[in-house]
């Protein structure tokens, strides 16, 4: 199992087990397999995925990735397995501004130090990215971004590809191209994916799919 | 009180009552110094020079003006001589220091001015080959060494003025061959004056400049004696009446009594001195002038010369607001003569 | 609605305390060292002018002989033809072997006549007895105590407005004791004149007219020294406003939303706007009070410093201690409030012309920011240039730092793109990603940091510039000292009999004499003094010349020539070859110059049988010793058994350049004070920017967190980012520095004082301002970087949120 989530429960400041934001969340994801988790907002998706990401602490149940347990890793630990395992898309892309297009996509990688140039190149060749290498990301369009963004996090051939409401910016063209993409490249390079959506029909490309409601799965 | 001042009050003399004590030694006495002497005869022209071993000298020109716009003006330009010691030495070392008044009066205006200077290197002083009398660019000038035709200048920031004057009678002597007595007690002076002076000549004033004419009165006087102990100050006429005859008189104002003298001068020129008490004078109405009550008015009577007259300052706020201040200015005359003259007042504090 | 809208702009420094407290800190450390340097001007401007005021004379217009004196008929002249002119007769005269400088003035003319009778009649002296023989001195009570202790025959009135060292006296008595009864030194102008005088120029064509105010020499030099402390009190006043500028941006940044919220419920921008203005008055009120306060202290504490300066540089003597003054305070606060105008002016605008429904505003940077480097440097460059053109056309002290303004503000402009490219060329040695990542955040960051960047900048090019002139300075000083002083004991007698007795003594020993005997007088008007020197070959081999005709000692000796310091040189463009006309009678080509530091007057040096000839009568109580090291304290000592000279007339070479050394480095303690202020505010810049930029730093971090850089990776990035700024910073400060020190050294000095000053380097004081720059980057960089430590995931997981 590529992800292993067991009766996680997580309370933000001021929240009381009756309100935390997850009540005892349990899922499995396997390498190469993909799962949508949708819900309402404010449901708790994002805090479920940052969990998964070793992004934050739960309060109790457990976190494995690929085997490791979270809940007993030091910082540097849960560091070293972001840089590795671990990689991200967000809705808003966070790209770094002041690296160039090429840099960007390298950066991940080479933090983990896992960048293949041969890889990256391919990478950038699909997402149709090559002719942007030396802009900075301000320069592109959005999709074009997202897919900055998506190249970055494949470059480094993560177990786990957590994405976050990803195409949350995107035109519905754009949108179901980048999708598209990213699940032809995830299959590719043996990845799981682990992705938050309010879109039925992007929650219908996927392996699986998770429904959050009041902390719980429903 | 400054040195200027300290020493512009024992330049003034007669006002020894006035000294503060710290100044006695200076101020009271006449030690070192010559000492007026009814022998002495007056020799010109000589006398018209400075007498630098007596204390105290002066050359003092009054004169009422009718200007071509038909006001009528005063003027006074008055040289002072001051010794600090007796002699004369070179430079610095003089122990004469000079001071010079002018002033121009009208109606309703008042200027007045002064300078300083000490004697020993030319600034200021009396040469007699021919007349010449200065401070700065102050100037009583003869043509030659009487006093018949002099030309006077004073310049200053707001005024100036250029006037010739012409004698048309002879010098007068005051008192006893020019030994005027000042007090009960003996202080005297040398005395003399040149009452008949014409005088022509251009007042520069702030409105502009104008053209006048009309009498002058020179008094020349020395001495080394303060007033009396308890004199305070005098008030002192000179008066021209319509007649052609003219009348001096003072009154040296004391607690035990005024001391009042003069000299009455008969239309040719011929002087006949007064006896003490002969001349009377009596303030009729005072006026505020720079926060002192000081007479503007007064009635003086010559009972002998059957003179009985009111005399009214042209412009009662006359004030010399100089070191050692004092009331200096024009006035007419009418009663029993009419006629014009000057008026000073001392002591007024 | 006002009410209530105040209270909501208002409760925005209730949730950010920090930010108001940087606020005010940042403004009231502007207003403390602008107010500061104020004060110090005022009192010693005040204290000048009182001077001046009592003594009445050092400002007024004068007319000076073209050389030698003024005859006295010739004053009498001028006031015959209308000229109210008081006449002034100065001279040294010695009282049982001390020397006073003695002023001799008519009481009857001279203006402040009245203060001197007032003092003397307080002594309660007959009034008029400082007119008659033995006359009367008037000096400043220190004075007086030695005109006491000399027991002369006159009697001395004390009075604290005469300036130290001088005896006031009449005309009858100064003349009397200068033997001079027929000249002047020089003719004072009465204010009050008369219409329609003669030209002075027509009366008396060879007198030269000094106009007022030019006539006080110090009133020249001093100058230089208020315009140098105002140059700093206006940098530091700038430098504080960059750290106000970020903030009140900031804090109006973060206000955007309440702004738009109160729009939307009916308040109008109008009101808003004047509002946030009250808002920022009230607090330039609150600083500026807080400002003075502090800034009165820093003038207390550095004002005996200034002292030192103005009378061991420039030999002028302040009195008194600070006193305040309203219009110090009222114009400090305007001032600050000017101050915070200008700085919260941009920002304030900005908000109103936001509009009513908009996005916040997206910080598209890169390009944004590329271009305003570049027009930046481009306006900078231009303004360097003018400066240069300044320099080039214009002479005198106001060209001077004119160009040194521009150069300041110039390179203050370029510094961003300078910066910018420093860290790209960085970059391209950057190893690693996170490395990379470093560099680039770095110039990422640059825009909101490059205020604070400048005001570092600027403080460090100062202290490079003042430092490297100051250094300079003292190493020439010293090397000047061991070249001047080479005889080994220096005696002063108390009288020139017990001087006679001295040199045959000492003949008698065997130990070779040098007498130093001078004559003082003037030159065109100012003070000069001639010293008579016995030719010795120590002359030769040690006096520091600056420039000699190839026979200097020779001719000199010989009695044909004179050596003159730079100062009179430079005054009056005289160089070698050239004639010194001392009086009509009087010439002397000029051999060589020498260097003379820290005198501000001239001064000439002849062979001393040439000078007895003209000046028989010149004292004769000054000698230098020639004598083995081992044998100075036993002959001090055998002098000491032998005569009557105390201590302190009797000195080794080693106490005097300690001394003056200590004068030197006393006089500069104020510069030094300010440079480090100056350093100080602009290390509060940077971390006040530093911490201003907080917010704007998360949406950077939280990805680079997010792919695996430990927090404890970044908060060290975040320190070496801020080191890496201000090295670049001070790396680029260091040139303008040394430019800086030129100006202060070649430009500056010459102006102010007379003297070229060769620049030396000082790499170690680099070395140090730039660990200390660096230190201030560590330390600026601490706060935000414990803050990263600490800061809760959560903190940099909200940067992902998809509300945002
Ligand atoms: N840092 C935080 N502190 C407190 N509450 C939070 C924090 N982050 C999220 N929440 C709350 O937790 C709930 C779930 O948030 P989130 O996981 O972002 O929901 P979703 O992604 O499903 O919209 C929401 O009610 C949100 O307000
Ligand atoms: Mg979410």
């Amino acid at each position: 199992m590529v992800l292993k989530i067991r009766d996680v429960t997580k309370r933000y400041p001021g929240q009381t087990a009756e309100t935390a934001v997850l009540r005892g969340i349990s899922l499995d994801l396997s390498a190469g397999s993909s799962l949508a988790l949708t819900g309402e907002s404010g449901s708790g998706k994002s805090t479920l995925l940052h969990l998964a990401g070793a992004l934050d602490h739960f309060d109790s149940g457990e976190v494995e990735i690929d085997g490791t347990g979270l809940s007993s890793l030091s910082d540097s630990q849960r560091a070293a397995l972001r840089r590795r395992d671990v990689s991200l898309v967000f809705q808003q892309f966070n790209l770094i501004p002041s690296l160039s297009v090429d840099k960007n996509i390298a950066l991940h990688a080479r933090l983990g130090g896992k960048w293949e140039t041969s890889w990256g190149t391919r990478l950038k060749a699909r997402l149709g990215l090559s002719d942007l290498q030396d802009h900075y990301p301000e320069q592109p369009s959005g999709g074009q971004q997202q897919r900055v963004a998506i190249a970055r996090a494949l470059a480094v051939r993560p177990k786990l590809l957590l994405a976050d409401e990803p195409t949350g910016n995107l035109d519905e063209t754009a949108s179901a191209a980048v999708m598209e993409l990213m699940l032809e490249l995830v299959r590719e390079s043996g990845t799981a994916l682990f992705l938050v959506t309010h879109s039925a029909a992007i929650a219908q490309m996927l392996d699986r799919r998770l429904h959050l409601r009041h902390g719980t799965a429903a | 009180m400054s040195v200027k001042s300290a020493l512009v009050t024992m330049a003034v003399f007669w006002a020894g009552a006035a000294l503060p004590q710290s100044y006695a030694g200076l101020g009271s006495s006449a030690e070192g110094f010559a000492i007026p002497q009814q022998s002495t005869r007056l020799n010109f022209p000589a006398d018209h020079g400075p007498h630098p071993d007596f204390r105290i000298e002066w050359w003092y020109l009054t004169a009422n003006l009718e200007g071509s716009d038909g006001a009528s003006y005063g003027i006074q330009w008055t040289l002072f001589r001051s010794a600090l010691a007796p002699g004369e030495a070179g430079g610095w070392q003089s122990p004469q220091v000079w001071m010079a008044h002018a002033a121009v009066t009208s109606q309703d205006q008042h200027f007045f001015a002064e300078r300083l200077a000490r004697g020993g290197f030319g600034q200021a002083g009396v040469e007699t080959a021919p007349f010449d009398a200065w401070v700065d660019d102050w100037q009583m000038r003869s043509v030659d060494e009487t006093l018949e035709q002099i030309s006077l200048s004073a310049n200053d920031l707001t005024f100036s003025y250029a006037l010739n004057l012409t004698a048309d009678g002879p010098l007068v002597l005051h008192g006893r061959h020019g030994y005027s007595v000042k007090s009960a007690s003996g202080q005297a002076s040398h005395y003399y004056s040149q009452p008949h002076y014409q005088v022509s000549g251009t007042l520069s004033l702030p409105d502009g400049p104008v053209e006048v004419t009309g009498h002058g009165w020179l008094d020349r006087e020395w001495s080394s004696q303060p007033l009396a102990e308890d004199q305070s100050g005098w008030d002192w006429f000179s008066l021209r009446f319509d007649s052609g005859e003219k009348l001096m008189g003072f009154l040296l104002r004391s607690k035990t009594g005024d001391f009042t003298s003069g000299t009455w001068i008969t239309a040719e020129g011929k002087a006949e001195p007064l006896r003490p008490g002969a001349f009377q004078a009596e303030a009729l109405a005072v006026s505020d002038v720079q926060g002192r009550n000081i007479p503007t008015r007064w009635h003086a009577s010559l009972p002998e010369k059957g003179v009985s007259v009111e005399i009214q300052s042209l412009n009662p706020q006359s004030w010399m607001g100089t070191s050692f201040s004092y009331w200096e200015g024009p006035v007419s005359v009418s009663g029993s003569h009419s006629g014009k003259g000057y008026l000073e007042m001392t002591g007024y504090e | 609605m006002t009410a209530t809208a105040f209270l909501a702009i208002l409760s925005h420094w209730w949730r950010h305390p920090l930010q108001l407290a940087t606020l005010i800190t940042g403004l009231a450390l502007a207003a403390g060292l602008w107010s500061a340097v104020q004060a110090i001007n005022a009192e010693a401007r005040a204290s000048y002018s009182q001077a001046a005021e009592q003594l009445g004379t050092a400002g007024a217009a004068r007319l000076v002989p073209e050389t030698g004196a003024i005859p006295v008929a010739r004053y009498a002249e001028l006031r015959r033809s209308g000229w109210q002119l008081a006449p002034v007769l100065e001279g040294i005269i010695r009282f049982e072997g001390q020397s006073f400088d003695i002023m001799g003035v008519d009481l009857l003319q001279h203006p402040q006549a009245q203060g001197l009778a007032l003092a003397a009649e307080a002594d309660s002296a007959p009034a008029l007895d400082a007119l008659l023989p033995p006359g009367r001195i008037f000096a400043h009570p220190e004075t007086a105590a030695l005109l006491d202790a000399s027991q002369t025959d006159h009697p001395v009135t004390s009075m604290t407005g005469l300036p130290r060292g001088v005896a006031m006296a009449d005309l009858s008595l100064a003349s009397r004791l200068l033997g001079q009864s027929t000249s002047l030194s020089y003719l004072l102008i009465l204010p009050d004149q008369r219409p329609g005088l003669r030209p002075l120029e027509e009366l008396a064509p060879e007198l030269t007219f000094i106009p007022a105010r030019a006539a006080s020499d110090a009133a020249r030099l001093t100058d230089s020294f208020h315009l140098n402390l105002t140059a700093f009190g206006l940098l530091s006043f700038a430098v504080g406003l960059f750290i106000v500028q970020g903030t009140i941006a900031l804090s109006l940044e973060q206000r955007r939303g309440m702004t738009r919220t109160l729009r939307g419920l009916g308040v109008p921008m109008r009101l808003l706007a004047s509002l946030f203005a009250a808002e920022l008055a009230a607090i330039a009120l609150v600083s500026g009070i807080a400002g003075l306060a502090g800034g009165y202290l820093v003038a207390a504490a550095l004002l005996p410093g200034v002292k030192a300066t103005l009378s061991g540089l420039y030999g002028v003597p302040v009195d008194g201690s600070l006193s305040l003054r309203p219009s110090w305070i009222l114009s400090g606060l305007a001032m600050t409030l000017g101050g915070t105008a200008l700085a919260g002016g941009h920002a304030l605008f900005m908000l109103w012309r936001m509009p009513l429904l908009a996005a916040p505003a997206t910080h598209a940077r890169g390009q944004q920011a590329r271009r305003s480097h570049l027009t930046g440097a481009g306006l900078g460059a231009v303004i360097i240039i003018v400066g240069c053109i300044i320099l080039h056309l214009f002479h005198g002290l106001i060209a001077g730092f004119a160009f040194l303004g521009s150069l300041m503000l110039g390179a203050a402009l370029l510094l961003p793109l300078l910066v910018s490219a420093s860290l790209s060329l960085g970059a391209r040695t950057a190893k690693g990603p996170y490395a990379e990542w470093l560099w680039a955040d770095a110039r990422a960051q640059l825009p909101g940091i490059s205020l604070a960047l400048m005001a570092l900048m600027l403080a460090l090019a100062a202290n490079i510039g003042v430092g490297t002139m100051v250094s300079s300075f003292r190493l020439t000083f010293t090397g000047w000292l061991d070249q001047r002083l080479f005889a080994e004991v220096y005696v002063t007698t108390a009288n020139d009999v017990q001087g006679a007795e001295l040199s045959e003594w000492l003949h008698a020993q065997g130990i070779h004499v040098l007498p130093r005997r001078h004559h003082d007088t003037r030159y065109k008007g100012a003070p000069l003094r001639v010293y008579g020197f016995e030719d010795d070959p120590a002359y030769r081999k040690n006096w520091p010349l600056i420039a000699a005709l190839p026979d200097v000692w020779d001719q000199a000796a010989r009695g044909q020539a004179v050596l003159i310091n730079e100062q009179l040189a430079r005054r009056n463009g005289l160089v070698p070859g050239n004639t010194l006309e001392l009086s009509p009678d009087w010439h002397l080509s000029i051999a060589g110059i020498y260097s003379d530091y820290g005198n501000p007057n001239g001064q000439a040096m002849m062979s001393l049988p040439a000078l007895l000839t003209r000046e028989p009568n010149i004292p004769n109580r000054n000698f230098g010793l020639r004598a083995a090291q081992s044998e100075v304290h036993k002959i001090i000592k055998n002098i000491r058994e032998e005569f009557d000279i105390p201590p302190e007339s009797i000195l080794d070479q080693a106490t005097i350049k300690a001394r003056s050394l200590a004068v030197f480095d006393r006089t500069f303690v104020i510069t030094a004070t300010l440079n480090l202020l100056t350093l100080g505010v602009a290390g509060f810049a940077l971390l006040t920017s530093l911490l201003t930029l907080w917010n704007q730093r998360l949406p950077q971090i939280a990805p680079v967190w997010a792919m695996g850089a430990s927090r404890r990776q970044l908060a060290a990035g975040e320190v070496l980012r801020s080191l890496l700024l201000a090295a670049a910073t001070a790396i680029l400060a260091l040139p303008l520095g040394l430019v800086l020190a030129w100006t202060l050294l070649s430009v500056i000095n010459v102006e102010a004082f007379g003297w070229q000053i060769p620049m030396y380097l000082f790499p170690f004081d680099w070395l140090r301002l730039f660990l200390l720059a660096l230190l201030a980057a560590i330390i600026a960089a601490v706060l935000p970087a414990r803050r990263l430590i600490r800061i809760a995931p959560a903190e940099l997981l909200k940067v992902f949120a998809n509300e945002r």
